[in-house]
């Protein structure tokens, strides 16, 4: 037996008989032939429809697959309803059971909803303002979890573990020195250079070095290096959780009698607050370094004036500006990639769902939360 | 007792009389520096239910998944519905593949789709056919193999671990293949489904004309609707033929096998009533 293609493609042949009419069929009646056995299970209500008595030959048909039954089982009763006499004849034995297995039956469609524009508009409406209040309160609850576990590890430090803690450094810290340092010597050399062309303009073009040391100490160190922590990290814990999560894998540690959070969270989210500030440190050194080298290439401002305009320009409270705000957008990162990571359901696809939240969550509050520091330091003069 | 047609401890004989569907020749199967087959011989004839068995991690699931292409051979040929499958080209190779269906042991279903998307999955992407047409296909398959309507619509994270196997034979069954292959298809089932489940399997092999490749532990599946057993140990084929060749067979895995403390008390209750219509026993309130 060879590949079946359509060589025998299903037939209806009509024939006009004493009693009625005589439909033969013939061919393959498989699934193979798709459209065409489609079309054919159609042809045998259309050719009898204007007649009394049907008789459909099944003496020719080679092959006969559930599909090709349902069809000729259909379209039997189809004829029956506009009270035509159907019958079959020379039917292979081994094809009456699969006939018999395949009797037509209705299949009734799940009634589904339906609701007018408005009233789905407003609904939807609704529901996205409820999950919103929904997701910021177990946000807060998440967080009391969280903290509540912190003080239960640190009254219990040998409950505490490290091996995993330092694992989480490696990963998030360690192992994403390189790329911080690479994006942040590109983005203090675009500084510098916007810098010198636009304060050449006012003969100011010294004043660039300020520009760097502020915004990069204040703003661009931390904000950059949270943004490619949550894009790099965040995922990676939600990924990691949602599949623990699918796998009941965290449900085997609850009973267990342990807590995910301790387990899971708090190592984590450690690992982050930790490595958060180192990195932004690395990122305020690369930057600078990058903003040193084009002031030197396009202002002509050779390194040695470059760190005395800097030592002018910025104080201890720049640095720690950015610095201070480290550890907290290391918490939000890390609540929110574990969060979501938890909330994954069954599917693969929801998982996904999980990470692009989560990241695209982390980088939105990040922001916001860099833009009430902002606020906060300027109210308070620091 | 040995069947003129099959012999212990060796290559299977070839049966002129009947269709061979699925040969395989001196396999070798290996990962890194470990071999798992060595030479396996099998044939599986077409209409037939073969049981396939043998200990964990001897490589029951690996045979499996050669000769479904999942996993690279270092030798030997695997011929399929008389085809060579290694000398298929692209075009012939999806065609053989649209013939046979798989059972996977875990379901496999595609997590991201309802129940009916998943058993219209190969309808939609392999044939032309109108979308009322493969509703009703797609529920008459569930029909088919016992699952009602209102799981069609379900995802398969909803579904229990029986209505997962059922919903994965219905997609395995989609487009009527000739061969199918299951993958220990009453695992993690309870006696009760298991045996319902069998009986499934053996209806729709009788209805559809099936062949069947299937991998089993269960001892049930074994006595009640496999037509021959091979059992695979040491890398080969050790035994094929009727269970009755395989239970009078003194190869020391099989004799544990099948007279072991589990595999012994219900050889024991086939034998004694091997000529009725064997019944479980009557449970006392």
């Amino acid at each position: 037996m060879t590949v079946a293609a359509v060589q025998r493609p299903p037939k209806v042949m009509r024939q006009a008989s004493a009693e009625g009419v005589r439909l033969s069929l013939s061919g393959d009646w498989t699934l193979v032939a798709s459209q065409h056995l489609e079309n054919e299970g159609r042809r045998i209500v259309d050719e009898a429809r204007r007649d009394r008595m049907v008789a459909i030959d099944l003496s020719a048909v080679s092959q006969l697959d559930t599909a090709g039954a349902w069809l000729i089982n259909r379209a039997r009763h189809d004829l029956a309803r506009r009270d035509i006499a159907v019958a079959l004849e020379h039917v292979r034995p081994e094809y009456l059971t699969l006939l018999e297995e395949t009797h037509y039956r209705a299949f009734e469609a799940p009634a589904r909803p339906r609701l007018n524009l408005v009233f789905a508009l407003l609904s939807d409406l609704g529901e996205s303002a409820v999950d919103a209040l929904r997701e910021f309160y177990r946000g807060v609850s998440f967080l009391g979890e969280f903290m509540a576990s912190m003080i239960y590890v640190a009254t219990h430090p040998q409950r505490f573990r490290f091996t995993s803690l330092v694992a989480q450094i490696e990963l998030i810290g360690f192992r994403s020195v390189p790329i911080i340092v690479l994006i942040n010597v590109l983005v203090g050399g675009i500084v510098a250079q916007q810098g010198i062309f636009q304060l050449l303009k006012f003969g100011a073009s010294s004043y660039t070095v300020s520009l760097i040391g502020i915004l990069v100490l204040r703003e661009l160190g931390v904000l950059l290096t949270s943004i490619m922590i949550a894009g790099r990290s965040g995922s990676a814990i939600t990924a990691e959780l949602g599949s623990m999560k699918m796998r009941e894998e965290i449900d085997a540690l609850l009973v267990m009698g342990l807590s995910p959070i301790e387990v899971l969270i708090a190592p984590r989210v450690l690992g982050l607050i930790i490595s958060l500030p180192i990195l932004t440190f690395i990122a305020d050194m690369a930057a600078l370094f990058g903003g040193m080298v084009v002031s030197w290439w396009y202002g002509g401002i050779s390194p040695v004036a470059f760190a005395s305009l800097l030592k002018d320009a910025i104080a201890l409270h720049t640095f720690m500006v950015g610095i201070i705000k480290a550890p907290f957008m290391a918490l939000v990162i890390g609540l929110i990639a574990s969060m979501d990571g938890l909330a994954t359901k069954g599917s693969a696809e929801s998982l996904g769902r999980q990470v692009t939240s989560s990241v695209v969550k982390s980088i939105f509050m990040v922001i916001v939360m860099d833009g009430l520091f902002a606020v906060f330091f300027a109210s308070i003069d620091y | 007792m040995t069947n003129s047609s099959t012999t212990l401890n060796g290559a299977l004989q070839p049966r002129p009389n009947r269709d061979i569907i699925i040969s395989v020749r001196d396999l070798v199967v290996g990962f890194g520096d470990k071999t798992i087959m060595k030479g396996l011989n099998l044939d599986v004839y077409r209409g037939e239910v073969l049981g396939f068995v043998g200990g964990s991690g001897q490589g029951k699931s690996v045979l499996t998944r050669a000769i479904l292409g999942l996993v690279p051979t270092r030798g030997g040929a695997i011929r399929i519905f008389g085809q060579d499958r290694d000398a298929l080209g692209p075009i012939e190779r999806r065609a053989l593949e649209q013939r046979w269906g798989v059972l996977f042991q875990n379901g496999a279903l595609f997590s991201g789709l309802t129940v009916k998307q998943n058993i219209q999955m190969p309808m939609r992407e392999t044939r032309e056919l109108s979308q009322p047409l493969m509703d009703e296909l797609a529920m008459l398959k569930l029909e088919l193999v016992g699952l009602g309507s209102d799981a069609a619509d379900k995802f398969p994270s909803e579904l229990s671990g029986g209505m997962v196997k059922r919903a994965a034979l219905a997609r395995a069954l989609a487009l009527d293949p000739e061969l199918v292959f299951l993958d220990e298809p009453t695992s993690g089932l309870d006696p009760i489904s298991a045996a319902e489940f069998d009986e499934l399997i053996g209806t729709l092999q009788q209805t559809l004309g099936l062949t069947v490749f299937m991998v089993t532990h269960d001892l049930d599946s074994l006595y009640s609707i496999c037509d021959r057993v091979a059992a695979l140990a040491e890398g080969r084929v050790i035994a094929s033929g009727p269970l009755e060749t395989l239970l009078a067979s003194d190869h020391p895995w099989l004799r544990a096998y099948f007279h072991g403390v589990r595999g012994g008390r219900l050889s024991a209750a086939r034998v004694e009533q091997k000529d009725e219509e064997w019944k479980p026993a009557p449970t006392t309130p």
